[in-house]
């Protein structure tokens, strides 16, 4: 299903760029080393924002760079640092019965495959689509869903208090 | 390309997040795995909102990128708070609760 379409050069960069994610993903679930899983994460977020490039939703490809890579990293890596994760490997950050976590994932990836595979057998993306121009987004951030957007900065709004509240020392 | 390359890729790293949450005692390491699911479904959004030819699926995919921050940002909160009071984040001992 790969090569499906003349988009050669696009099909590469998304097998590869897909490879390195997963391979990435996997480093996050089984690493024995906190800090090793938070740079895998950087891995996994920098080739999602190379997807979305390929989707052509540059936009959403430099926040998913700026928030991502850039400030939630740097909150986890606070996060190892403030909680005194070990540097170096670390024997206990697995569940005793961690393998049940096996199954389920390899039933529910058979099971959302199945259904993919089987809804969108081999629909084609719109080729020849130019990016996606950030003035209708625009347009729909403040027209159609000016509610939700509300309704974020409010939750943004009490996420940096509610942090702040529940990590200060008093 | 394919729609369904975006989603089976979706697919997979949702499931990886899943089994991350089972499987990680550590609180960062699953609160890392939660980021995971939540990049998947970005990728659904972008793949239907380029599919259909609507900007909406970009729409929702930068509020998800928001509310993944607020998220991270108050899970941090709560995993420091957990570890001043205890020396340590480990969830499998926090039972407080169990009845």
């Amino acid at each position: 299903m790969l090569a499906a379409d003349v988009q050669v050069a696009q099909n590469i960069g998304f097998g590869l760029i897909a490879a390195f994610m997963i391979a990435g993903a996997l480093k996050v679930v089984t690493s024995k080393n906190v800090v090793h899983a938070a740079l895998s994460l950087v891995l996994v977020m920098s080739g999602a924002a190379a997807q979305y490039l390929l989707l052509s939703a540059e936009f959403v490809a430099v926040t998913q760079v700026l928030v991502y890579v850039g400030a939630v990293m740097v909150l986890f890596l606070f996060g190892v640092m403030l909680t005194r994760a070990k540097l170096g490997r670390e024997g206990d950050l697995n569940n005793a019965g961690y393998k049940i976590g096996i199954p389920i994932a390899l039933l529910m990836l058979g099971v959302m495959s199945w259904v993919l595979i089987d809804g969108w057998e081999d629909t084609k993306l719109p080729q020849g689509t130019s990016s996606i121009p950030i003035k209708p987004v625009s347009d729909s951030i403040f027209t159609d869903y000016l509610l939700p957007f509300e309704a974020l900065s409010f939750v943004l709004l009490a996420a940096v208090i509610g942090a702040i509240v529940l990590a200060r020392k008093d | 390309m394919l729609v369904n390359n975006f989603l089976l890729l979706g697919a997979v790293l949702f499931c990886i997040g899943v089994y991350g949450v089972i499987a990680r005692k550590n609180a960062v390491l699953v609160l890392m795995s939660v980021e995971l699911i939540l990049n998947s479904v970005n990728l659904n959004l972008l793949a239907f909102s380029v599919m259909h030819g609507n900007v909406d699926g970009n729409t929702f995919a930068l509020y998800i990128i928001a509310v993944a921050a607020a998220e991270v940002g108050v899970g941090l909160a709560m995993v420091l708070l957990v570890y001043r009071n205890r020396k340590s984040i480990s969830l499998d001992e926090l039972s407080e609760m169990k009845g």
